[in-house]
């Protein structure tokens, strides 16, 4: 208790806070379109293949700055993508076979060369190994500064175009016959995946970033039928499971932050699978009764 | 003048030809049935015509000028099962989309806007489920919230893909009764149908399809056992065989598609 009321009056800690909560919420609002996208799985194989550029990067620059290696995240994760809609275009491999393979492709170089950079340089490579599961607590100021700014563009830019989403995720044939930019708004969408596990995988770590893009929304839907909502609810329980896993993790040291919040949105899905309002099992078998 | 002029459409899935040189004027306020046998492809006519699926070749025209300058004259109804009805929203929400073009991107539906989808939803009965959460329609109301966003479009053109397969009795009306009202005010409907029997009842005009086009013009003219044994490859069956439809090749409803 005394850990936690020290790191709460801790400057550091306060933006980290803010940092998670706005992280949290930006996931939830753009997990709500990637699952009714229904590329759960896409958003995972994005997140395993930023750690090879985060890698990438760090043994081209030789330096931990966080932009540079967020580039190399981004650039990897985008590759994947287009790695797997190859993979589906231009083989009979079906697409859950296709994510799998590049998940583990991805993710298997990621490891070789992170161990590779650990053996062979010196003192500043300290940390990398936090990209993994995430840790709260290693971030500084600038950071958590990219992490809020980027999340909060995000969540401007998911309001901005709301509607169109919409359309598309539900009806794209009628989006494209009213003349709405289809592809553009899909591109869109994946830059919205892409960045927002870019600048959380140093909180969340690239293993379980993707739960904190499904999770919640997938908890929200338990309580509510209208896209908004849902949107905004997975938003919030998004911005709970961020801030309960920073507060958590940094007052336990050595715990990991990815986990916590994991497990935090997770705690709040059963909830909601047990109790939402709209499709909730309890609601459900009262109303049978 | 005609509602839509299409030439030379050519439309194929993985160099296999799909559409061949398909090339057909439709007139002003009329109703048109595509029919043809399954994999004639009926649904790709109208989505390549929309520019939904590319095509090969071919041009397409809406009352004289080119389609993309028209898109806004243009309604459109797909296939019920082509979308997830599991998604979040309600019936009232599926028919302002119908008006996302009128809205405009960045912007909310304002209040007329949401009065006319109203409107809509009141014209194919389906007012007292304007907040009814979508997967809770029947696929019949399913379909009359498709017809509610298309009446929302307040187009000239309307294309509809198979509005009448796993509909209800009262849906059917509903439908037959839209395409009536829009062919009074002068509008033109195209649709993608494949139930023989009912084609002279709903259509003045037919386009037989088999890939390439077998003929067009009005249901009498076109609508013959002739043409039918062309578009299906002589897997046509008589129901009941009447002494008029053997002397004048002509079939009066007594017509079916034998599927194999």
């Amino acid at each position: 208790m005394d850990t936690l009321l020290s790191s709460l009056s801790n400057a550091n800690f306060q933006w980290v806070l803010v940092g998670s909560l706005l992280l949290g919420f930006a996931s939830g609002v753009i997990g709500s379109f990637v699952l009714l996208k229904k590329q759960s799985l896409i958003s995972d194989a994005m997140a395993h293949a930023a750690l090879p550029g985060v890698c990438i990067m760090f043994l081209i620059f030789e330096v931990k700055s966080i932009p540079i290696l967020l580039i190399g995240a981004a650039i990897t994760s985008f590759l994947a993508t287009q790695a797997i809609q190859f993979i589906i275009n231009k083989s009979r491999i079906k697409t859950d076979a296709a994510i799998g393979i590049i998940i583990s492709v991805f993710f298997g170089f990621g490891i070789v060369l992170l161990t590779y950079i650990q053996q062979n340089s010196t003192g500043s490579q300290a940390g990398l190994d936090t990209f993994i599961f995430g840790q709260a607590a290693s971030l500084v100021k600038s950071d958590v500064q990219l992490i809020t700014g980027g999340a909060f563009l995000l969540v401007l830019i998911s309001m901005l175009f709301f509607k169109e989403f919409k359309l598309t995720l539900f009806d794209p044939q009628f989006a494209k016959g009213i003349g709405l930019p289809v592809s553009f708004l899909n591109g869109l969408m994946l830059f919205l995946v892409v960045a927002i596990v870019v600048i959380g995988i140093q909180m969340v770590g690239v293993i379980l970033i993707a739960a904190l893009l499904i999770t919640p929304p997938l908890a929200a839907r338990y309580w509510t039928e209208r896209l908004g909502v849902m949107a905004i609810l997975a938003g919030i329980f998004g911005a709970i499971s961020g801030v309960l896993g920073a507060v958590i993790s940094t007052t336990i040291v050595g715990l990991p932050t990815g986990p916590v919040i994991v497990l935090s949105a997770s705690f709040i899905f059963f909830i909601s699978l047990l109790f939402g309002k709209k499709k909730g099992l309890v609601i459900r078998r009262v109303r049978q009764a | 003048m005609h509602a839509l002029h299409v030439s030379d459409l050519t439309v194929s899935y993985d160099k296999k030809p799909v559409l061949e040189d398909v090339s057909f004027s439709i007139p002003n306020g009329s109703i048109t049935g595509i029919i043809g046998p399954n994999g004639a492809g009926k649904s790709t006519l109208i989505k390549s015509i929309l520019r939904l699926i590319p095509s090969i070749t071919g041009e397409v025209k809406v009352y004289g000028e080119p389609y993309a300058q028209q898109k806004k004259l243009i309604g459109y109804v797909p296939q019920r099962s082509e979308v997830d009805w599991d998604f979040p929203t309600n019936a009232l929400d599926v028919v302002l989309m119908g008006r996302y073009r009128h809205i405009g991107i960045f912007k909310r539906a304002k209040k007329a806007e949401i009065t006319w989808a109203r409107e809509c939803l009141q014209k194919v009965g389906m007012l007292g489920y304007a907040e009814r959460q979508i997967s809770q329609l029947s696929g019949g109301q399913q379909q009359r919230v498709f017809l509610a966003r298309a009446l929302a479009q307040d187009a000239m053109v309307y294309f509809m893909d198979e509005p009448f397969s796993g509909v209800d009795a009262a849906t059917e009306r509903a439908i037959i009764q839209l395409m009536k009202n829009w062919k009074q005010e002068g509008k033109t409907v195209i649709v993608v149908h494949h139930d023989l029997q009912t084609v002279e009842d709903y259509f003045d005009h037919v386009l037989l399809l088999n890939k390439q086009l077998v003929d067009f013009g009005e249901t009498p003219k076109v609508f013959t056992l002739e043409n039918l044994e062309k578009t299906y490859g002589g897997k046509i069956a008589f129901l009941q065989k009447t002494p008029s439809t053997e002397k004048e090749h002509h079939a009066h409803g007594h017509l079916a598609f034998e599927s194999e």
